[in-house]
């Protein structure tokens, strides 16, 4: 038993990771443009049908791979923004936001459907994620996907944070997050940071793409999963907070792989409980959004 | 006042004339779910619309209600018409689903609210899926009804268009009650309408509780039309969309709106299902999300609202229809003091939503 529990728990940690990669994006985009990104499930889905087909077709690395699908998906981000977010203004934004991301992540899973078909795939490389491509550490099992998958996040995550803590356009991204208006009147071209920032929040998924669609077959309807998943969450770290979708996703994963220990079916429902026994006690989620402004 | 209830009593005859006209069960069949959804997504409106707290978990009640009426039918041995006597029940299990729903949701607000709603629909669809009363992912059979085709989709009309007609009176008397000012308020800036002795808490879950049970009350009409619920088509995410869609299409927060927006979009969606091109879902799945589109951008507060305005424009050849009362009594005395002609007043900016 305390063994199958550890091994849940470094599971939850290394799965956590990645999650944490995909939740940072989504958390950054709320931050500064104060929406939510419906369509960033799916988005995670695309990237991972773009690794599949260049990896599948042109036989690249997939982790090499990355440096097409990042770029890829960094433009669909903009192109995203530029068509319709930025287009949004009144007082009924949230809601029309909202709907409106959730619109282009219908057409997105429509688009992969024509294309792939309903059949689940996976991306398969042997060495990389087959059934022996584990590693025996501390008596535990840790496949080679679940490792690489945790490493690039954490190097990904460390990479925003450098960017949003070290350079000057970091300093105009928590400026915005701040106050919007006060952004705009120091000079802070709102639009175009508003813009990079979309672009950055999608492109992580990217790297969640691979991680995801190597560790689970998956068609163009698994986004809804984990949008709900990332959802759960950013809302739970505190929207806007980056510590706090870290936090978050290490804690609920972990949780969910704790708990699927002994009820697989329930583990999910376990989740979504988490996340209202925490909201009805913290509205605000467990960091808030003061939490980005103290860092 | 008398040419709008002249309008709506001849709307009315030609609800209650169309399935005499078009015998076809093919036909009516449009009819049965376009009052289906015309039902779901005024009863959206009642508290969404109003109050500005947008649900993406209204499935919820409706999956439950069609789980419910099939569970009691079953249970209880109910056979033929009398399981209708079931769906004041229904509606009252669709209440208490949404007190529970309203306490743990209503504490948050705009984005946490929209996400709790999406979280409590998943817990949902979950324990249809994996409790074993619910029949699990092969879901619930209803008790077959001794209907003829012919009358069997015509009666189904008949009730779905009574919960219409119901649904649509209650959301106009919400509209126009202190109730329904209260939830305006709530929508426009909660903290102060608290300020001013909104109870708001208890004024949204009220809402939630009218919404709750009629949308439960239709899921177990729906339920009995078709036969049968799976946890993916009584919880189905899209549904959640599609009513969101028809009450932003036709006009959000109006009683009509909802109303036009499910009677364009639930025909036209059935109709495309029909068509082989359009087979295997994904085409109708990128139409609905350009629709969406489309009116989120072109015209985000919907048909009514919109088209209201562009009538008035073309009537009043781009002149201002109403001019503010205060510039008019300051210019009318003006004008009066001069003698001459009123100046052209820059356009009069609405104030409503």
């Amino acid at each position: 038993m305390g063994r199958e529990l550890y091994q849940a728990i470094a599971d939850g940690i290394l799965v956590g990771g990645v999650y944490a990669l995909m939740a940072v994006g989504l958390t950054l985009i709320f931050g500064v443009l104060d929406i939510i990104n419906i369509a960033q499930g799916v988005l995670v889905i695309l990237g991972a049908y773009l690794s599949y087909s260049i990896y599948g077709h042109l036989h690249i690395d997939m982790f090499v791979g990355l440096a097409i699908t990042i770029p890829v998906m960094f433009i669909i981000g903009v192109v995203i923004h530029w068509a319709f977010i930025r287009r949004l203004r009144g007082t009924e934004r949230t809601s029309m936001t909202l709907l409106v991301t959730y619109a282009v992540a219908l057409i997105i899973e429509g688009i992969l459907y024509k294309i792939y078909g309903a059949n689940q795939v996976q991306i398969n490389e042997p060495s990389i994620n087959g059934t022996n491509a584990s590693i025996h550490v501390l008596g535990f099992y840790l496949g080679y996907i679940y490792i690489y998958g945790f490493i690039l996040a954490i190097v990904l995550v460390a990479a925003i944070y450098l960017l949003l803590y070290r350079t000057k356009f970091g300093r105009s991204v928590r400026a915005i997050m701040q106050d919007e208006t006060a952004a705009r009147l120091i000079g802070i071209e709102v639009n175009r940071v508003a813009a990079v920032t979309f672009g950055i929040g999608v492109a992580v998924t990217a790297a969640g793409g691979i991680a995801f669609g190597a560790t689970n077959a998956f068609n163009a309807n698994s986004g809804y999963d984990l949008i709900s998943r990332l959802l759960a969450i950013i809302i739970l770290g505190g929207l806007g907070s980056v510590g706090g979708a870290l936090a978050a996703s290490i804690f609920m994963i972990t949780l969910e792989s704790v708990v699927s220990i002994w009820q697989p079916t329930w583990a999910i429902a376990v989740f979504y409980a988490a996340l209202i026994l925490v909201l009805l006690f913290r509205p605000e989620g467990l960091f808030g959004k003061k939490a980005v402004r103290a860092q | 006042m008398a040419i709008r209830v002249g309008l709506l009593i001849a709307l009315l005859a030609l609800a209650i004339a169309f399935p005499q006209v078009f015998t076809n069960p093919a036909v009516t069949n449009y009819g049965v779910f376009a009052m289906i959804f015309v039902t779901a997504a005024s009863a959206w409106n009642i508290f969404s619309g109003n109050s500005g707290y947008i649900s993406l978990g209204n499935a919820v009640f409706f999956g439950s209600g069609a789980y419910a009426l099939g569970l009691m039918a079953k249970g209880w041995n109910v056979q033929g018409a009398t399981v209708f006597d079931l769906l004041p029940l229904v509606g009252l299990i669709g209440a208490g689903i949404a007190v529970i729903f309203g306490l743990i949701a209503l504490h948050v607000r705009r984005h946490t609210f929209i996400v709790i709603t999406i979280a409590v629909f998943f817990i949902f669809q979950l324990m249809a899926f994996n409790f074993s009363f619910t029949g699990g992912s092969s879901g619930l059979n209803s008790p077959f009804l001794t209907w003829q085709p012919v009358p069997y989709n015509q009666n189904f009309y008949y009730i779905a268009l009574g919960f219409a007609a119901v649904t649509v009176a209650v959301a106009a008397l919400v509209r126009r009650s202190r109730f329904g000012l209260q939830l305006r308020a709530i929508r426009d800036d909660e903290d102060r309408a608290s300020g001013l002795g909104v109870k708001t808490m208890r004024v949204k879950l009220t809402a939630l509780v009218i919404t709750g049970s009629i949308t439960a009350m239709i899921g177990g009409v729906w339920f009995y039309y078709i036969n049968q619920v799976q946890p993916q088509t009584g919880f189905d995410p899209l549904w959640d969309l599609q009513i969101v869609l028809m009450a932003f299409l036709g006009g959000y927060g109006s009683v009509s709106g909802p109303v036009l927006g499910a009677l364009i979009i639930e025909p036209g969606s059935l109709w495309l299902n029909t068509q082989p091109q359009f087979s295997g879902g994904y085409l109708s799945e990128i139409l609905l999300g350009l629709i969406f589109l489309f009116v989120v951008l072109v015209m985000p507060r919907g048909i009514i609202p919109t088209g209201g305005e562009w009538i008035k424009r073309l009537r009043t050849r781009g002149r201002p229809a109403v001019v503010p009362a205060a510039v008019t009594e300051k210019v009318g005395v003006a004008v009066a003091a001069v003698g001459g002609t009123p100046p052209l007043q820059p356009p009069a900016k609405d104030g409503g939503q």
